[in-house]
């Protein structure tokens, strides 16, 4: 069987999370190859052509794939689709939007979000929140995925030397047109691939005093992420959001500060290797998937947190 | 503008679900039932645009079992004009949904569909994506904001970078966030006037689509259960267990 992955990047750099979506690929398939679609993407191609495992890497560049609309992209995918049996796309907000319009105009049932791979037809996703794992067989003879990168290890970014083939993209649907993008840049590790993440919740209180998360995350190294309650108060920017419907982390260390612990905020770290929290609540629900669990008031505790923390630093470097 | 907004019936999502004893599905047997979240939304945002002047009339559709009436009732509540009620004692997946609601469209006609990202049940994000792929429409997915400017939807995305804005032509699907807006209570007077308006009831047959799913659930389990942890009696513990576990210092 043949898979073919659809590169994440930004025409610069691959983003991490197609590595961990070529691992998954590997899972089912004796030969991956991965579609780099953008413009002026080449050091992309090069990069994705190192990734160990991959056999080749199809380069597609046009102007109107600089910021690409699932339109366009849809219809790149669909010419070079062709004889691959299996097509994948991290479960990001670039693989949601785009995959199931490429499963729809294939005419192939979607499976969304994958954690695991238990045969070439056969997976396990969640549903309802995280509550229930279920495994799913498709009857298709295709199958178009999406994989839930935190549950895969990232492929080797070094050590293959696939043949980059450039593929021509078809023209622009003029469906849909790219405006702009609003990010709000940070020196920050990314929220998905940080080893350690410091999330607020409600609790914090405020957007001043989400400073506080700040603090702990620079003392730590750590992303910052947040609960949806924190993002619907204006606490934090939509792209820190955890959870469901929002990102899905699963870092070496995960601090949950003023955040209730609600299934909906939990299906987004459970995975996490070591979780924190920190909450006034002695009943609050984020003590039952804690390792360690602080019944605190977080403007007591985070301060003092920071400052051991940071002690801690100073005495290993001295 | 006419707008149509596809409703699912699911588990409300503060109910926790049972796995049924055979593992062979999930109990939903008189559990409480809710509009899916971002539908409620989509809802309240095609009421919002008939209120502002920009949509004519406000069509509501529903695929599933017969109950799927109540849902539709408290669209209308909210303002809707009528609803399809789409019956089929068939768990609906989204490639089948995307194909009875382009048979729906096609009747329809409306210049807007506004639908949730995601169904809290099955978790799949897909239907709507489905659904303009096989119309040949354009899609906005994930919208936070939506504005209409000159025959165009202006749609701010939430997506993992931050915010992202495009224009798309329409007709157009548009799927929903959290933060699109804070759908309204229906009124009492709103839910009684609700009960006089037309609900049209259809099958996938007479829509000339095969429900059936492509894709076949072979089983249920709980999640892997966390081991439980312990409770730290100050932070000087906490920071002590943190070290020991190598992850500071
Ligand atoms: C369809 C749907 C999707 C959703 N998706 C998500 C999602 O993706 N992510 C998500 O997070 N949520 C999501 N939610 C929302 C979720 O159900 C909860 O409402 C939300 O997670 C609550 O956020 P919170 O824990 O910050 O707030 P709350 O539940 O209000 O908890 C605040 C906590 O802070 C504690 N606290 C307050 N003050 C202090 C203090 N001074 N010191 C210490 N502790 C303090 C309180 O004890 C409390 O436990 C979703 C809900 C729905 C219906
Ligand atoms: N059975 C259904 N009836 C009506 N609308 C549905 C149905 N299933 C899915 N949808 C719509 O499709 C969206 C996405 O669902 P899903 O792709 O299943 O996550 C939902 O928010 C609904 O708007």
């Amino acid at each position: 069987m043949s898979a073919l992955v659809v590169a994440q990047h930004d025409n610069r750099r691959l983003d991490p999370v197609t590595l961990a979506t070529v691992t998954a690929a590997r899972r089912l398939a004796e030969e991956v190859d991965v579609l780099v679609a953008g413009s002026g993407a080449r050091a992309v191609a090069e990069e994705a052509a190192r990734i160990e495992g991959v056999r080749r890497v199809l380069l597609a560049e046009a102007p109107h794939l600089e910021n690409p609309v699932a339109e366009d992209l849809t219809e790149t995918v669909l010419t070079v689709a062709g004889d691959h049996e299996a097509l994948l796309a991290p479960a990001t907000t670039f693989g949601k939007n785009l995959m199931p319009r490429v499963a729809a105009r294939l005419d192939v049932a979607q499976i969304s979000d994958i954690v695991e791979v238990l045969a070439p037809d056969t997976f396990r996703r969640y549903i309802y929140a995280g509550n229930v794992l279920t495994t799913v067989r498709t009857r298709d003879g295709r199958r178009v995925l999406t994989v839930r990168t935190t549950a895969f290890d990232r492929a080797a970014a070094e050590g293959g030397a696939a043949e980059i083939v450039p593929v021509e993209a078809p023209p622009a649907t003029g469906l849909a047109r790219f405006v702009r993008r609003e990010v709000h840049a940070s020196e920050r590790p990314e929220l998905t691939s940080a080893r350690v993440v410091v999330s607020g919740g409600r609790g914090v209180g405020s957007r001043e005093n989400f400073a506080l998360i700040e603090k702990l995350a620079d003392a730590l190294g750590a992303a910052i992420g947040a609960s949806r309650a924190a993002v619907d108060a204006g606490f934090a920017p939509n792209d820190w959001q955890v959870g469901q419907t929002g990102k899905i982390v699963a870092p070496e260390l995960y601090v949950a500060v003023g955040i209730s612990g609600a299934i909906q905020h939990l299906a987004g770290m459970k995975d996490s290797k070591i979780i924190v929290a920190i909450n006034k609540d002695p009943e609050a629900p984020i003590f039952e998937v804690a390792d360690f669990g602080l019944v605190d008031d977080l403007f007591r505790a985070v301060p003092e947190l920071v400052e051991r923390i940071e002690k801690i630093k100073r005495e290993g470097a001295a | 503008m006419k707008i149509l907004v596809p409703v699912k019936r699911v588990v409300d999502p503060n109910v926790k679900v049972r796995i049924r004893a055979d593992g062979r599905g999930v109990d939903t047997t008189n559990l409480k039932m809710a509009m899916n979240p971002f539908d409620e939304i989509a809802v309240e945002e095609a009421i919002r645009m008939k209120e502002r002047g920009l949509a004519r009339e406000v069509v509501a559709v529903s695929i599933g079992e017969p109950r799927i009436q109540e849902t539709l009732r408290t669209v209308l509540a909210m303002g809707a004009d009528r609803a399809i009620a789409v019956e089929t004692e068939v768990a609906v997946q989204p490639l089948e949904a995307a194909r009875i609601l382009r048979a729906v469209v096609a009747r329809e006609e409306p210049d807007l569909v506004i639908m949730g990202k995601q169904a809290v049940d099955d978790d799949s994000n897909q239907t709507g994506q489905m659904l303009a792929a096989l119309l040949g429409w354009p899609q906005a997915t994930f919208a936070s904001r939506i504005e209409i400017v000159d025959g165009e939807a202006e749609v701010a995305r939430e997506v993992d970078e931050g915010i992202e804005v495009i224009r798309v032509r329409l007709p157009a699907v548009i799927t929903t966030d959290l933060r699109l807006n804070e759908p309204r209570y229906a009124s009492l007077p709103n839910i009684m006037k609700a009960k006089r308006k037309p609900v049209e009831r259809t099958t996938p047959a007479d829509l000339g689509v095969d429900p059936t799913p492509r894709l076949e659930y072979v089983e249920f389990a709980e999640p892997p259960k966390r081991q439980a942890g312990i409770r730290v009696e100050s932070v000087e513990e906490l920071v002590a267990k943190l070290v020991e576990k190598g992850v500071i210092g």
